[in-house]
């Protein structure tokens, strides 16, 4: 496995575009999602994508996610060139080093809060592992302290609270890396600066945070901005 | 881990549950019908079976009709001559041989009147056949022996009158113990008289059949190896046929019923794995994005398979349980009403029949989860959290 190091930088680049591409084949023809996109991330950023609607955020933060695969170009994350890792283990890496946090929640209805957050790290060590952190530990870091909520079905949280689970789930396998698709899309400002102040605060611990976001607001809790348009990268603040 | 997808199976199953109910009922069904059906098919083989054992090892001889005989003359009946018997004797050796004469009549008795079948045998040889449940058997030219049958129908006790057609009377002097289903004679619905009176008034000579009590099983093929040596080389006069064969050829004609009517189970049981088939597809497609979740957050694609079929067993591990119950109430009372018995319910063979049709029900459920399991597996993640 190679080691990528990032352009005259120290520290070696955790993720490296290297001219990838991503196209969608349609019956109405190919879309293309992403350009040749080039673009290197340090370990330990905070990045927020900003970008008009289609032009690409997700699909970005996808391919990072190992959710996806380049169409042409190398992507390479953790010295490792994605396009050359199997279902498994991309599955895998995952459920080991990334955090997924998303517009919708996206909690799984027929588990309890708790057992939401405990999911990915029983996937990883077994029902009576001893690895990551723990589920209550987490969920108390993420502001959900109240053991009356844990019980509860995610349906029975409000948004702001769902999304708090939601990043406990992200946290609980202690990831390298936090991938937010619209973290705020579906909260009221007040609820949405409190979920930045929580993804600021796991940053100052060392993740990496990549987050897709339409608010210039939000954008601003970050270190780096990107903007997209048509698949392309049009600016870059850093 | 493992737990963990079963535990989400399990509430999938629940959050659906008239659904997954649904599927159970077909499941039931399939297995009901192979288990009671089977249970049915051994008891009566079993009751045949034990019925025909109390007839012991018997060969029966009777007349051959010719095809001739049968639709030409039909005046000719063939008959067993007295030479033949003597012949019998000596290829039977020390194994005891009864000619029996065999007719029927209308009899009376007090204001009852009716048919009966009537046998002829000779006093020495109906210990060899039957037993007294009152009296005694015959003795000399008088009396007459009352099938349990017979003598229920016509309110018979000791002592009791019989008028035959002819005219002539004759007194119960036994009632036979009940003997069931036979293949030799069937002296429950019959009466049994001695040969001398029987001749008296019959002029033909001839027996109808011979029945030879055979000791030892392994001589019977030997015995009717040699009757057919003796009367049937250049023509068949001579019929033989012997307990053991009828058994063998019952032993075909049930594993037959029973390989339909385990069809029949199969059948429902396809209807059942249909069905299954149906709820687990709908229930892919309504999950497709909670699939997209879980794989999205680390879940391998064989875990997401394992999850769905464990829906598909805990579905077929419920209808078979619920399956196989039922079907011991099914056997009880199938057995009841076809064999107003249910002493073989317990018999190894019929708990053979349900955990045959239990098997069958988990294969079922398990080959119609396999499709469902392998779709939910192959989803693309990416399209999958597209999912609305
Ligand atoms: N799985 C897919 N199949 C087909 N087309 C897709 C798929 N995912 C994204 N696209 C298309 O690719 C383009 C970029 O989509 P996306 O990355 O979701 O944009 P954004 O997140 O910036 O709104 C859009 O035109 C979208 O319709
Ligand atoms: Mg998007």
């Amino acid at each position: 496995m190679e080691t990528v190091t990032a352009d005259g930088a120290d520290s070696p680049a955790l993720i490296r575009f290297e001219e990838v591409s991503k196209v969608y084949p349609l019956p109405a023809g190919n879309v293309v999602a992403l350009d040749t996109v080039s673009l290197a991330i340090r370990r330990g950023e905070f990045i927020a994508i900003m970008g008009p609607s289609g032009s690409g955020k997700t699909t970005l933060l996808n391919l990072i996610g190992c959710l996806d695969v380049p169409t042409s170009g190398r992507l390479v994350i953790g010295g490792r060139d994605v396009g050359e890792l199997s279902d498994d283990e991309l599955t895998y890496l995952r459920r080991d080093t990334i955090g997924f946090i998303f517009q919708q929640f996206n909690l799984i209805p027929l588990l309890s809060v708790l057992e939401n957050v405990e999911y990915p790290r029983v996937l990883k060590c077994g029902s009576r592992g001893a690895c990551g952190r723990k589920p209550e530990e987490v969920l108390r870091a993420a502001g959900l302290a109240e053991e009356r909520l844990h019980r509860s079905l995610p349906s029975e949280l409000s948004g702001g609270q769902q999304q708090r689970v939601a990043i406990a789930r992200a946290l609980v396998n202690d990831p390298d890396l936090l991938l937010c698709d619209e973290p705020t899309g579906n909260l009221d400002q007040k609820t949405g600066q409190g979920i930045m102040e929580l993804l600021v605060a796991m940053n100052r611990e060392g993740k990496t945070v990549i987050m897709v976001t339409h608010d210039p607001g939000i954008a601003s809790y970050a270190r780096r901005q990107l903007r997209i348009v048509d698949g392309q990268i049009s600016e870059d603040s850093g | 881990m493992s737990r963990t997808f079963f535990e989400i199976a399990q509430r999938n199953l629940r959050r659906n549950l008239l659904r997954s109910m649904l599927a159970i009922i077909g499941i039931v069904i399939g297995v009901l019908a192979i288990s009671s059906l089977g249970i049915l098919g051994n008891s009566l083989t079993l009751s045949v079976k034990d019925q025909l054992s109390t007839v012991g090892d018997s060969l029966i001889v009777t007349p051959h009709i010719s095809m001739g005989a049968a639709f030409g003359g039909g005046l000719a009946e063939e008959k067993i001559s007295e030479r033949q018997v003597q012949d019998l004797r000596r290829i039977a050796g020390t194994d005891p041989v009864i000619p029996i004469y065999s007719t029927a009549d209308r009899i009376e008795v007090g204001t009852t009147k009716g048919p009966v079948s009537i046998y002829a045998i000779d006093p020495d040889d109906i210990g060899y056949m039957v037993e007294v449940d009152q009296g005694v058997l015959l003795r000399g030219t008088s009396g007459v022996l009352a099938g349990p049958t017979i003598a229920d129908q016509f309110d018979l006790r000791i002592g009791s009158q019989v008028r035959f057609s002819d005219g002539s009377t004759q007194r119960v002097v036994g009632i036979l113990k009940e003997r069931g289903l036979g293949f030799d004679i069937q002296p429950d619905l019959a009466l049994i008289v001695s040969p001398k009176w029987y001749e008296d008034r019959n002029s033909d000579r001839g027996y109808d059949q011979v029945t030879i009590k055979v000791s030892d099983i392994e001589r019977i093929d030997a015995i009717e190896e040699a009757i057919d040596q003796r009367f049937n080389r250049r023509e068949t006069v001579l019929d033989s046929y012997s307990s053991k064969m009828i058994l063998e050829s019952l032993d075909t004609v049930f594993s037959q019923i029973s390989t339909f009517t385990t069809a029949i189970g199969g059948i429902s049981l396809i209807v059942a794995g249909i069905s299954i088939l149906n709820v687990m597809l709908m229930s892919v497609t309504e999950r497709i994005r909670e699939i997209g979740i879980l794989r999205s957050i680390g879940t391998l694609r064989r875990e997401i398979r394992q999850m769905f079929l464990y829906e598909a067993l805990i579905l077929g591990a419920i209808g078979s349980s619920i399956g196989g119950l039922l079907s011991l109430g099914a056997g009880y009372l199938v057995s009841l009403l076809v064999l107003q018995s249910t002493d073989y319910l317990f018999h190894p063979s019929n708990l053979g029949s349900i955990a045959l049709g239990m098997g069958f029900g988990l294969v079922t459920a398990l080959l119609s989860g396999l499709y469902p399991a392998w779709k939910a597996a192959n989803l693309n993640p990416i399209e999958a959290l597209r999912h609305e």
